[in-house]
C-alpha cells in the first residue's frame, strides 16, 4: 500500500521543527525481584547439585537402559495405545456429539448416557473390566440380533490384553471428546449454518464443510490436552499385562532393582513425547486459525528466521497491512 | 390483495414469484405473523419497511424455507413451500426437496454470514460445486466474473475477516448469486454497515435490479426504496398494513400507523 501524500507532508513538517529532548529519568527500582530470582537461582543450583552428586540416581543406568530394545518395544506400545485410543475417541466424541444434538430425544438421550456412564466409573475400572469380558460372555458372535450368527469366536482370544487396553482407553475417551467436540459445535455462530441452508446445502454438507472447520478452533486446545494426558494414562494399561513403557520398565526393575533409574527413564521418554506434541499441537491450532485473525502470527522458525536475516536492521518491519476500507 | 406492479413485466408470466395468502407464522405463543398477504410478480422489486418486530425477517425466512409456516399458504414460483399437495392433503417436503428449492433462492443477511474459514473465492465457488455439482473449472469461472461485476476482483484470495462490512456483503451477494437464483432476499443488508460503505452494497443492489432479478428487499433504506422499489409493503406487528407504489405510500400513506411509522423515520 502507497503512504498517503497527506501523512508524507505532515511527516516533513515535524522533521522541520527540532524535536524535542529525550526524557532521561531515574528508572523505578525492584528490590523484591532480586530477592525473588535469587531463591529461584539457589534452589535451582540445588536442584543441579543434588542430581550431579547423589550417586544413587545411578545416571551411567539410566543412560544404558534408555534406549534399550525392552524400553523402545515398550515406547512403542505406548504410542500405539495413544494413537489408537486417541482416533477411536475422536471418531466416537463427533458421533456422540451429533447426537446429542440431534432433534431425536432417543439419539439425544442415548449419547447422554453414554457419557453419563463412561465419565461416571473410573477408567482403571473400565479396563479391568474389558480384561474380563470373557467372564460375561465367553463367547463373541457377529449375527441377526436376536436371531441366528454367522461367526463366532472366543471371547479370550479375541479380546487380548492390547485389544482390552485400547476398547477400554477409546470408549472412556470418546465420552471426553464428545462434550468438547459439543462445546465446538455450539461455539459456531447460527449465522453460518443458517448461510449454508439457505445455499441450499445438505444439513451433512452444512456440518462437514462449514461447521466442524470452524468448530476445529476450539475443539483443538482441549484435544491437545486429552491427547498429552492419554499419553500418560496409557500407563494404566500395565494392570492388564500390556507391556507399555511404564510396564516395560516395572519388568526390568523387577529383576535389578534399580527402581528410581528406570522410573526416570520413564519419565523423561514420556516429556519428550509430550514436547513433540505439543509442538504438534502449535501447528494444528495454527492450520484452523486461518481466517480467524487479519495476520497469522509468525510461528517461531519463522520468527527466528526473521531475526537473523533482518538483525542489522532495526526495528523489523511490521507485516503488511490489509487493506481496511474500500478504495474510494 | 393484489397488487400493480410498477417497473416490471406483468405479462411476462401468469404465476407470480411468490405469492402469501393468509399466513402466519408463531413461536411457541408469540404470533409472528397473523396473516400475511403479499404477491410479488417476476422481475418486481418489492421493498418491505416496518418497525423492528414486526416480522419483516420472518416472512423472509419463511419464503426461503429457513421456518416453517403455521397457517395460510405460501407460493413461490407457483410450488407451495415446505409442502406438497396430493389429492386434497399436504404433505411435508423431504430435506433434499427443500434443499434443492433453497438452492434457488438467493439470501443476504444483515451479517453478512461469509464462511471465515474460506477466502472470498472459495466462499463464492462453495455453493455450486457441492449442491448443484458444476465442475470446479466452470464454477470459479462463474465467480470470478461475480467477483469483477461486485468490484472485488482483486480481492479474491483474501479471508472475510480482511474485508470491510461493505466489501464483505458485496462478496455475499456474489455468492448468492453464483447458485442463479430466481429470486433474492435481502434481510436489512445495509444495517450493519458504516454509513459511508452504505452506498457501494446498494449500487450493488440496484445493478441487480436494473438486471431483471426479482427482489425482495427488507430494509430502512427510504432512498433506495423510493428510486429502486417497484412496490412498498408497509408491516407492523405481523401484518402487511399498505402497500403501494414508493412513492405514493412515503408521500401520502393511507394507513395511520404507516404515517406514525414514517413520521419517526423520515
Amino acid at each position: 500500500m502507497a503512504t498517503p501524500p497527506e501523512s508524507q507532508a505532515a511527516g516533513q513538517a515535524a522533521a522541520d521543527t527540532a524535536p524535542p529532548e529525550e526524557i532521561h529519568a531515574v528508572p523505578v527500582r525492584h528490590p523484591g525481584r532480586w530477592v525473588a530470582a535469587a531463591i529461584v537461582v539457589v534452589l535451582f543450583a540445588m536442584l543441579v547439585h543434588t542430581l550431579v552428586t547423589n550417586s544413587r540416581f545411578d545416571w551411567s543406568v539410566i543412560w544404558s537402559y534408555f534406549t534399550s530394545a525392552r524400553v523402545l518395544r515398550g515406547l512403542q506400545v505406548t504410542i500405539l495405545l495413544t494413537v489408537v485410543s486417541m482416533a477411536i475417541g475422536i471418531a466416537l466424541g463427533v458421533i456422540l456429539a451429533v447426537m446429542r444434538l440431534s432433534a431425536n430425544p432417543l439419539l439425544s438421550a442415548s449419547s447422554w448416557v453414554y457419557i453419563w456412564f463412561f465419565r461416571g466409573t473410573p477408567v482403571l475400572v473400565q479396563l479391568l473390566v474389558w480384561f474380563n469380558l470373557a467372564f460375561l460372555y465367553p463367547k463373541i458372535s457377529i449375527g441377526i440380533p436376536f436371531g441366528p450368527s454367522w461367526l463366532t469366536a472366543n471371547a479370550n482370544n479375541l479380546i487380548t490384553p492390547l485389544a482390552a487396553a485400547i476398547l477400554g482407553l477409546g470408549l472412556n475417551e470418546g465420552a471426553y471428546m464428545a462434550e468438547i467436540v459439543r462445546a465446538g459445535i455450539l461455539s459456531v455462530e447460527q449465522g453460518q449454518s443458517e448461510a449454508a441452508q439457505a445455499l441450499g446445502m445438505s444439513r451433512g454438507q452444512t456440518l462437514r464443510r462449514i461447521i466442524l472447520p470452524q468448530a476445529m478452533r476450539v475443539i483443538i486446545p482441549p484435544t491437545g490436552n486429552e491427547t498429552i494426558s492419554m499419553l500418560k494414562t496409557s500407563s494404566l494399561a500395565s494392570v492388564i499385562t500390556v507391556t507399555e513403557l511404564l510396564y516395560a520398565v516395572q519388568l526390568i526393575y523387577s529383576v535389578n532393582f534399580k527402581t528410581i533409574p528406570l522410573l526416570i527413564v520413564a519419565s523423561i521418554w514420556y516429556l519428550i513425547i509430550t514436547s513433540v506434541l505439543t509442538a504438534g499441537q502449535y501447528y494444528v491450532e495454527r492450520y484452523f486459525a486461518r481466517g480467524s485473525a487479519r495476520e497469522l502470527p509468525l510461528t517461531p522458525w519463522q520468527r527466528v528466521r526473521r531475526y537473523l536475516t533482518t538483525w542489522h536492521a532495526t526495528p523489523p518491519a511490521p507485516p503488511l497491512e490489509p487493506q481496511q476500507r474500500d478504495a474510494s | 390483495m393484489t397488487l400493480a406492479t410498477g417497473g416490471g413485466e406483468p405479462g411476462a408470466s401468469g404465476t407470480p414469484m411468490v405469492l402469501a395468502e393468509a399466513l402466519h407464522k408463531r413461536f411457541g405463543r408469540l404470533e409472528v405473523l397473523r396473516g400475511i398477504d403479499l404477491r410479488v410478480a417476476r422481475r418486481e422489486v418489492v421493498c418491505v419497511i416496518g418497525p423492528s418486530g414486526s416480522g419483516k425477517s420472518t416472512l423472509l425466512r419463511c419464503i426461503n424455507h429457513l421456518e416453517k409456516i403455521n397457517a395460510g399458504r405460501l407460493w413461490v414460483d407457483g410450488e407451495l413451500v415446505g409442502y406438497r399437495q396430493q389429492g386434497g392433503k399436504l404433505y411435508e417436503l423431504r430435506e433434499r426437496e427443500i434443499t434443492a428449492k433453497r438452492a434457488e433462492i438467493g439470501m443476504v443477511f444483515q451479517h453478512f454470514n461469509l464462511f471465515p474459514h474460506m477466502t472470498v473465492l472459495e466462499n463464492v465457488i462453495e455453493a455450486p460445486i457441492r449442491v448443484k455439482g458444476i465442475s470446479k473449472a466452470d464454477a470459479i469461472d462463474r465467480a470470478r466474473r461475480l467477483l469483477d461485476r461486485a468490484g472485488m476482483a482483486d480481492k479474491t484470495e483474501a479471508y472475510p475477516k480482511q474485508l470491510s462490512g461493505g466489501q464483505q456483503q458485496r462478496v455475499a451477494i456474489a455468492r448468492a448469486l453464483a447458485m442463479d437464483p430466481k429470486l433474492m432476499l435481502f434481510d436489512e443488508p445495509t444495517s450493519a454497515l458504516d454509513p459511508e460503505l452504505v452506498g457501494d452494497v446498494l449500487a450493488a443492489m440496484r445493478d441487480l435490479a436494473t438486471s431483471g432479478m426479482t427482489m425482495i428487499v427488507v430494509t430502512h433504506e427510504m432512498g433506495f426504496a423510493r428510486e429502486v422499489g417497484d412496490t412498498l409493503a408497509f408491516m407492523d406487528d405481523g401484518l402487511v398494513v399498505e402497500t403501494g407504489r414508493p412513492r405514493d405510500v412515503l408521500a401520502n400513506p393511507t394507513q395511520e400507523r404507516t404515517r406514525a411509522f414514517l413520521s419517526k423515520v423520515l
